[in-house]
């Protein structure tokens, strides 16, 4: 007896909601065995990634704060990806959006107004837009793939940040750390629950996502995205531009990166740091992937991601394991939802034991 | 002269891992496969390089045990990409992410051990001229990358199973038609990447810099997916952009090392320079022609040969 894989006539609707969980759940049961077979406590790791962010009430403030980045920049990347549109720069559009709202909130320092944070949010989302204007660009004129510009311009902008942080931009006053001054507070986000450290950020993150899925159910704009992504023959039948739409997915993918990069540099940092590369924009594209590329899945996937975040966090303090096991369980989730979306395409069937039907 | 000898012999060893990664890639690429896993493969030859070496010195053991470990790691792209057919892109930055993350958690706790650098091939008599040291002053890497290039060459120009690699990532529904096993051929392209990788992820701690660190491969990965861009798809030309990069890094080294007139870019920018390079290079090949021609036409499309 063998099974087969045999193509279904649709693409099954059930599978494609089912897939995410499936692969999570996996993630959980093979990773315990995993990490038990190569020595650690594998139970004991998958518990504190995946259940004591949920059961730890202080926890909760985390899971928030790690979140929104996830989801502003996944509903981004999954925009882009509907359009066939592979930006995996999003940490370096994340880390330019970060910089230029630093900029502002440096030469608007000791001011106050209630201007200077709309004026960073605006910063984040023209420098993310603009970093992700040069892949577009050379995509567009010069059929440049956009997958390693992308992905080389973020390693510069990282040495970007390492230069304005020594040089021009370090803190007069910081004893020779390379870092800026603490922002003043009126280009501090303010958290929204007293006593947390849940910031506007967190909200903002649900508005983008429901604003997003309602433009991409909607709008024009959304029906061009997937379009031209599902078929771009149909796509150039129908007038959409080709050109067009890489600009567009990579302007919009890098605004909200950028975005996402103003609101942690803004929330949780309050300055900026060596370490602002938190790697938020390679999880985004996990997020994307795992929310079904649609902005209301984004916003689960990027609460899922955030807990194996909190938990690596969590199992380092409580079990000894190295944080760096948050990325082979993230990675996990990926390689096990890519083998689960066989069965959105196919079924299995059982043949060997009933030829005649496995034939019919 | 004085000058010029340890140059040139810094930039072959620069080169050395991104070409032997590079050449891994080319193979799976001219079989009509993307892996961008390379960067996630290299990380994780690069712990085992290194863990080998720090165990028990043997420079030797460290490579091929690398080579096992990133064939082992390619099996799981392959997997997913082969047999499910999955989305070839994602995969590979799956895989990426995997081996980064698989790299740090190995290497925890093993970052500024140090271990000895890999000695060169041939005995020191033979390298005592500075002209020499060229020819003979290598460590093994260098004269297999080299070995590789030629091997390379000659498999797609004058091999049969050259020829049927080159007609699976050419044509994979044509190759399948006339009963080459599309799959089994792919397969072994990947896993051939896969080892590649790993040495060239070894090739790290035994060659550039004797210890640990985490993400010590820093993005080489991607450029090697980005020379082969760069190549066309041709191993000589692959050796050139290689060599490119060795200089360019070369230089980075010589400006933090306080050189001169280089030094008055700030050492961020140079440490930015490969990345640059690299948009720039693609930049450059896109105006010239048409870079895409001479890509292999399956490349990145799952093989479905039932409809």
């Amino acid at each position: 007896m063998s099974f087969r894989l045999e193509k279904r006539p649709e693409p099954s609707k059930l599978m494609i909601y089912t897939a995410p969980v499936l692969s999570v759940l996996l993630t959980m049961v093979i990773g315990a065995v995993i990490f038990s077979l190569i020595g650690f406590d594998g139970i004991g790791a998958v518990r504190e990634i995946f259940f004591t962010p949920l059961s730890n009430a202080y926890r909760w403030q985390d899971l928030g704060v790690k979140a929104a980045p996830l989801i502003i920049i996944g509903v981004g990347l999954s925009i882009a990806y509907r359009a066939n549109v592979w930006n995996i720069g999003a940490e370096g559009q994340y880390i330019m959006g970060g910089l230029a709202a630093t900029w502002v909130a440096l030469s608007t320092y000791g001011m106050t107004g209630w201007w200077i944070l709309p004026l960073m949010a605006l910063a984040g989302l023209v420098g993310g837009a603009l970093y992700a204007g040069i892949p577009a660009l050379l995509k567009t004129r010069l059929n440049v793939n956009e997958i390693l510009t992308s992905l080389m311009l973020t390693y510069a902008s990282v040495q970007l940040i390492y230069y304005l942080v020594r040089a021009p931009w370090r803190d007069p006053m910081g004893m020779g750390f390379p870092q800026t001054r603490v922002f003043s507070e009126a280009a501090r986000l303010p958290t929204i629950i007293p006593g947390t450290i849940v910031h506007l950020g967190v909200p903002i993150a649900i508005v983008v996502a429901l604003v997003a899925w309602f433009i991409m159910q909607r709008s024009v704009f959304g029906y061009q995205m997937k379009v031209v992504g599902a078929a771009p023959h149909a796509a150039r039948y129908g007038g959409f531009k080709e050109n067009r739409t890489i600009w567009l997915a990579m302007l919009v993918s890098g605004g909200l990166a950028g975005f996402a990069g103003m609101l942690e540099v803004a929330g949780p940092f309050q300055r900026m740091v060596p370490s602002f590369p938190t790697g938020y924009g390679f999880t985004a594209i996990i997020v994307a992937f795992l929310g079904r590329l649609n902005p209301l899945g984004v916003v689960f996937a990027g609460i899922v991601m955030a807990i194996t975040f909190v938990g690596g966090d969590v199992a380092q303090t409580s079990i000894g394991l190295d944080s760096a096991a948050t990325g082979i369980f993230q990675a996990m989730v990926l390689f096990f939802l890519l083998a689960a979306d066989i069965l959105v395409r196919y079924r299995v069937r059982r043949v060997g034991t009933a030829p005649a039907e496995a034939r019919a | 002269m004085s000058l010029l000898i340890p140059i040139l012999i810094t930039v072959i060893g620069a080169s050395t891992p991104i070409l032997i990664a590079a050449l891994g890639e080319l193979v799976v690429e001219k079989a009509g496969v993307l892996n961008l896993g390379v960067e996630g493969m290299m990380l994780v030859g690069a712990i085992v390089g290194f863990l080998v070496v720090f165990l028990t010195g043997n420079h030797y053991l460290a490579l091929l045990l690398a080579a096992g470990a990133g064939l082992l790691t390619s099996l799981i792209f392959a997997f997913l990409t082969l047999n499910l057919s999955a989305n070839q892109t994602a995969t590979g930055l799956a895989l990426t992410i995997f081996g980064t993350g698989f790299s740090a958690l190995a290497g925890q706790g093993y970052s500024a051990r140090p271990v000895t650098l890999m000695s060169p091939l041939f005995p020191p008599e033979l390298a005592t001229h500075p002209v020499w040291r060229i020819v003979f002053g290598f460590p093994a890497p260098v004269y297999f990358s080299l070995v590789m290039v030629v091997a390379i060459w000659w498999f797609f120009k004058k091999s049969r199973l050259g020829l049927i690699l080159r007609a699976v990532g050419e044509n994979d529904l044509s190759a399948h038609s006339i009963g080459y096993s599309v799959i089994g051929v792919r397969y072994m392209a990947v896993m051939f990447g896969g080892a590649m990788a790993g040495i060239g992820g070894a090739c790290f701690p035994l060659l550039l810099t004797p210890q640990w660190a985490e993400g010590m491969t820093a993005g080489r990965g991607w450029i090697a997916v980005a020379l082969v861009v760069f190549s066309s798809w041709r191993p000589f030309r692959l050796l050139a952009g290689a060599y490119l990069f060795g200089l360019v890094m070369t230089m980075e080294l010589y400006a933090k090392a306080g050189g001169g007139p280089l030094a008055v870019i700030p050492a961020e920018l140079w440490s930015a320079m490969p990345y640059i390079a690299t948009v720039v290079v693609l930049v450059l090949i896109s105006i010239r022609r048409d870079a895409s021609t001479n890509a292999p036409a399956c490349l990145g499309k799952p093989f479905l040969p039932t409809n």
